[in-house]
């Protein structure tokens, strides 16, 4: 049993007890305990189930590598799956749930499949779900699915928020260890301002557990003189319970700040994500320690030795009362000192070496610990809970010499820098043959614009593995990062370090090196994703030569934990088979984040109110009071209608257009783009950007006009109104505004940056109102002001004057083929005017429009409209526009494009109104179809719908469609598809259904 | 003619830093050739103000220049004197190829004081906020989370902000959201 110790634990506070619970069962820690340190207090060493075998799994790690320990963190708003218990701390009222069992934690039936190993090798799935093909679909993804996934999804809201922070520094250093802080404390004496992140709550990092004399204190005070230190520099910023998530070009780094999942319940945003700048990048991340691989390394109770003295010294947490420690190294041995002054007990300590250890295995043996030489473990006893090891020769095959009973196995297989942050830029590794492990290599560090490297690695995370070169290490790169970035302060002294010497280690891939096939499948190498020495080898076997091959194949370091433990040894093994030396292998690509990150984190302040910008026009909280039904046009929310009482939409649609064809409607049109184009060469460049002749508007004339890519395709509409002889307004469609303006300044600035025109977007200058009907003009003269009387202002004319008292300018057009005019004033005094609008317009019964009126409208009149006549498939000559298009120009955007052969095609499908026979809508976007099938047996078809609608003016179902030779064919009934798979009759003719003649919108 | 109501009529909101729409204010795009005698006459005779060096404003004894982009400028003033000096801008560019036009209505704008305003603008924004590197005059065309802004130092400490009106809530709602009491950062020392 893992049990609290009487006494210990120098980061737990005893005099604050604090509770939560474990799939249900309550239980006890201390303020400053992990969940995990908590969980192996209450003697819970079983956490999870493995991923495919389902086999019982315990906690083997003390920090960010732990591959076993996740479970599913809160309850609703707060759930969150595959949380790290290594990296949660205890809050009161936690509660988790182990993650991937049916029915329970102790008794699982997936368990089956641990039985089933043998038939479940590396590349299972790609051998099995091959064939038959159906059965993929209807068989094996359903039970893929079914199994897949460690965690729960979460249901509920979040409940938290979340938000970015912009930071620019000098100097950011990741890594809070004695390391970190000493680069820190030498980048911010030089005068660099120096952003300092630690993933845990704590500073330090190991050196307080693993000990040392630095400065003639013990390592763990000297971290405090070196935080006080820090704290006391202006231009040093520390912050705990920060990650350095990724680095990326430019010098770019993401910090991952969790502000409160200690403290779920105090105010404020839960993860903050930071986005830095920082001119040097210092990665002083420490190294993981690496397990073992024998037989068994994977039962709850077998422990990476560091982790366990962590466990031990932080928290005041034995993992159990009898512990074996195996090792290749010298450092295990700080694990079997401290668990025997722990008063706990330490039968054995194997290690693998021949000749031994130095000075801390003569320490250990001095304490009475028995030491066993050239020795390793056979095989670990025991399912759920270690009960003994049987031991063996590391050099033979496992024969047991000698069995022993123990409850936890401490291991150290050596240790790896954490290189990931170096990497994740491009830094290369070079191949440590003395540790046993890649490291940065110095020369090859990711290179920034200027071709100097700007990630500086230090100490541990270096490969500088003893605390004299770590403190000399993270003093050079402090320096170097603030000299690199123009800081050449204050020297900063390497402390003096008392020597800690150690034998050499000697690497160990498999344990004992001549394991058969029995010991190798049961030699864990991933824990989480289920990858063993045996499954490496038979990737290995199987041609699999490439490392990022055999890790997709076998699935290894692709868990969660992306093989913070496993991706060495794996890579090692995999060497191994294929007699290649370690370096030529290589490592899989080390890509960001460091550890998962919250989605939240990413999404940052974007949710609720704020989860995306909705633009509003002066009158929007006016259709709000009036409970109009919006669609969104672009980020815009547009009234789609006006329901009243307990109309639906198509009757307040239908009353919206009786009323203003009959009298009097009103439509907020302030979304329409508006751009001044101004300048001595703006009519040149107005015909270049529309295909008919710009340059002939009089000024106080207004003119419909056609834009199109270069390409020939039409993508804008709208009137543009000529302000005088330099000077344009073009209105554009409502979602077209920002990108025509865009589109305008392209061309400006690249292909002709010498014409003299300035363009300016003044959309949101001007609330602009359609008013509507045969009783427009009468409103407008009720208001007074300005005569807009047909002599004055003739169709397609615009004036400025005032209406009612507001500056305004009118311009004379109309998209609803009635008397209308369009009315610009300030958007400041809009909602003033749209108020005097209705209330003078009382008297016709004004009737404010939503867009559904005003496409049924325009619709009638067969007017386009972008986006629904046209996709980016359609150019101007296929909807009847020709008329638009100037032949006289010699150029315009799209002209050379439209006269490419598949454009000019006669056989192209061209814009026709279409009647159904018996009166009835068509459905929306339905297809005309044509005799006989496709080559993928699909019904040909000859056409498409591209506007449909019921005409309350004409009482019947109206269409416009693009069909085959359209034009040609008027009169001829084609048929329509339905959703039912019938069709509908429906004739073609001529798309202006109502007044033809234009003589509504002409008194 | 009605009084003229800015986008949200002087809300507010405070948290970390106070959150307030400055209300109407006389706003003019001014684009042409910032280095020519044209320019600097128009800026002269709108504002009273020099023409402003690349991301700085420079306050004029009728309002303010800002620099927009390397062809653009931004002339604040007085809402109720902008189509005066627009006039007087236009006259003085003469026969210079220019832009001159009122943009006053277009835009909302907020004040961002107090403790926290750095914090709660670096919070939306990927621009460096500390007073070393963003002191009064300094300017920035830059975004607020998903939407352009404008931003700009006050000798006083406060910061301020220019969006498009029609997003002035979303504006409005970011600051006040990333300003609530709870998401202090302590990244910038006073």
């Amino acid at each position: 049993m893992s049990t609290r110790l009487s006494s210990g634990g120098r980061l737990v506070n005893r005099g604050k007890a604090v509770e939560f619970t474990f799939n249900g069962r309550r239980l006890k820690g201390y303020e400053g305990d992990t969940l995990a340190s908590a969980l192996l207090a209450g003697g819970q060493m079983m956490v999870g189930r493995s991923f495919k075998y389902h086999r019982p799994r315990g906690l083997v790690a003390s920090g960010a590598e732990e591959p076993n320990a996740l479970v599913n963190l809160g309850e609703g708003g707060r759930f969150e799956p595959n949380q790290r218990a290594t990296t949660t701390e205890l809050f009161d009222g936690l509660t988790c749930t182990s993650q991937n069992h049916w029915p329970s934690l102790e008794f699982d039936i997936g368990a089956i499949n641990n039985k089933l190993a043998r038939v479940l090798p590396a590349g299972f799935y790609y051998k099995t779900f091959m064939a038959p093909r159906a059965a993929w679909k209807y068989l094996f993804e359903p039970i893929v699915r079914h199994s897949a996934g460690l965690g729960r999804a979460p249901k509920d809201r979040d409940a938290d928020r979340y938000e970015h922070f912009y930071a620019f520094v000098d100097v950011v250093v990741i890594g809070g260890g004695i390391a970190g802080l000493q680069a820190a404390k030498a980048a911010g004496a030089g005068g660099a301002k120096v952003l300092l992140m630690e993933q845990t709550p704590h500073w330090g990092g190991r050196a307080p557990v693993d000990g040392g004399e630095v400065g003639g204190m013990a390592a763990g005070d000297h971290v405090t003189t070196l935080v006080n230190d820090l704290k006391a520099m202006p231009n040093v910023t520390m912050r705990t319970r920060m990650m350095g998530a990724g680095v990326y070009d430019h010098g770019y780094v993401l910090g991952y700040e969790r502000v409160r999942d200690h403290a779920p319940d105090t105010p404020g945003p839960r993860h903050r994500l930071w986005r830095i700048r920082a001119g040097r990048i210092v990665t002083a991340t420490g190294a993981i320690e690496r397990p073992l691989s024998f037989a068994g390394n994977d039962v709850p109770g077998v422990m990476l030795a560091s982790a366990m003295r962590d466990y031990l010294v932080d928290y005041g947490v034995s993992p159990g009362d009898r512990t074996v420690v195996v090792t290749n190294n010298d450092d295990a041995y700080r694990t079997a000192i401290a668990l025997k002054h722990a008063g706990l007990e330490v039968p054995v300590v194997l290690d693998a070496r021949a000749a031994g250890g130095g000075a801390l295995a003569e320490e250990a043996r001095g304490l009475g610990i028995r030491v066993a030489t050239g020795k390793g473990i056979a095989k670990v006893k025991g399912g759920k809970r270690v009960t003994g090891v049987s031991i063996c020769l590391q050099e033979g095959e496992g024969a047991a010499l000698e069995e022993i009973k123990c409850d936890a196995v401490a291991m150290s297989g050596g240790w790896s820098p954490v290189v990931h942050l170096w990497s994740h830029c491009g830094g290369k590794l070079i191949w440590d043959d003395m540790q046993a492990h890649f490291r940065p290599d110095a020369d090859r560090p990711p290179l920034g614009a200027d071709g100097a490297g700007f990630v500086i690695a230090a100490g541990a995370g270096n490969g500088a593995m003893d605390l004299r070169a770590i403190l000399a290490d993270a003093t050079g790169a402090g320096t170097a990062a603030a000299q690199e970035t123009g800081h050449a302060g204050g020297e900063t002294p390497v402390p003096e370090v008392a020597a800690q010497p150690e034998a050499a280690m000697m690497p160990v891939w498999l344990m004992p090196q001549g394991a058969g096939p029995d010991l190798r499948m049961k030699a864990w190498l991933d824990y989480q994703n289920d990858v063993k020495v045996s499954d490496v080898m038979l990737a290995a076997q199987e041609g699999y030569e490439s490392v990022e091959h055999t890790k997709r194949y076998t699935t290894l370091g692709m868990a969660t934990d992306q093989g913070k433990l496993s991706n060495i040894n794996g890579l090692a093994t995999l060497a191994s088979q294929l007699n290649a030396p370690i370096p030529s292998v290589g490592t899989t690509t080390f890509r960001p984040p460091y550890t998962p990150i919250s989605m939240g984190a990413i999404a940052g302040e974007a949710r609720a109110e704020v989860f995306q910008p909705l633009r509003r026009t002066p009158i929007h909280d006016w259709h709000e009071a009036q409970g109009a039904h919006f669609e969104p046009v672009g980020q815009w929310r547009r009234p789609y209608c006006f329901p009243r009482g307990g109309e639906s939409h198509a009757e307040a649609v239908r009353r919206e257009i009786d009323q203003t064809r009959g009298s009097l409607g009103i439509l907020d049109a302030s979304t329409l783009g508006k751009i001044i184009v101004t300048g001595p060469d703006a009519p040149k460049f107005m015909d270049m950007l529309y295909t008919n002749m710009m340059s002939s508007l009089k000024p106080g004339k207004c003119r419909y006009g056609l834009m199109c890519n270069e390409n020939g395709f039409l993508m804008d509409d709208g009137v543009v109104a000529r302000l005088d002889e330099e000077t344009f307004l073009v209105h554009t469609t409502t979602g077209g505004a920002e990108h025509i303006h865009g589109h305008m300044e392209e061309w400006l600035q690249t292909e002709w940056w010498d014409w003299k025109v300035y363009t300016a977007n003044v959309t949101e200058q001007f609330v602009q109102i359609g008013v509507v009907g045969p009783n427009a003009r009468k409103l407008l003269d009720k208001l007074g002001g300005m005569d807009v009387s047909k002599e004055a202002m003739a169709f397609m004319e615009w004036k400025d004057g005032t209406l009612g008292g507001f500056d305004a300018r009118v311009f004379r057009i109309s998209f609803s083929g009635e008397l209308s005019f369009e009315i610009a004033v300030a958007a400041s005094v809009g909602r003033a005017f749209w108020d005097t609008l209705l209330e003078a317009g009382e008297e016709f019964g004004i009737t404010p429009y939503g867009t559904e009126a005003l496409h049924v409208m325009r619709a009638e009149k067969g007017f386009i409209m972008i986006g629904d006549e046209t996709d980016g498939t359609v150019i101007p000559q296929d909807l009847g526009l020709g008329w638009a298009i100037s032949k006289k120009k010699e150029d315009y955007l799209g002209k050379r494009a439209q006269t490419r052969p598949h454009m000019a095609d006669p056989e192209r499908w061209k814009l026709v109104g279409l009647e159904t026979l018996d009166g009835s809508v068509i459905p929306d976007g339905a297809y005309a179809v044509a005799g006989g099938h496709n080559a993928n047996g699909q019904r040909s078809t000859q056409g498409r719908v591209t506007s449909t609608y019921h005409s309350p003016t004409l009482g019947r179902g109206i269409a416009m469609a693009l069909v085959h030779r359209g034009p040609d064919r008027m009169g001829e009934v084609i048929e329509i598809a339905k959703l039912d798979g019938s069709t509908v009759s429906a004739k073609i003719v001529s798309p202006v259904f109502y007044d033809p003649e234009g003589e509504k919108q002409n008194v | 003619m009605s009084e003229a109501v800015s986008a949200l009529n002087a809300a507010t909101a405070s948290g970390v830093a106070t959150v307030e729409e400055v209300g109407l204010r006389g706003m003019i795009t001014l684009r042409g050739d910032l280095s020519g005698k044209a320019v600097a006459a128009a800026v002269k005779a709108a504002v009273g103000a020099g023409v402003p060096d690349v991301r700085r404003i420079v306050q004029g004894d009728q309002g303010a220049a800002a620099w927009m982009s390397p062809d653009e400028l931004l002339l604040l003033t007085g809402y109720d004197r902008a189509a005066e000096a627009v006039a007087a801008a236009q006259d003085a560019m003469g026969t210079a190829h220019g832009l001159v036009v009122n943009v006053s209505d277009a835009r909302a704008g907020f004040r961002v004081s107090g403790g926290g305003a750095r914090e709660v603008l670096g919070k939306l924004s990927p621009v460096d906020f500390s007073a070393e590197a963003f002191g009064a005059g300094q300017f920035r065309r830059s975004r607020l989370a998903q939407v352009p802004a404008a931003i700009w130092a006050n000798e006083n400490g406060s910061l301020e902000v220019i969006c498009f009106r029609s997003v002035a809530q979303y504006v409005f709602d970011l600051l006040r959201v990333s300003g609530e009491t709870g998401g202090e950062v302590g990244f910038y020392r006073a």
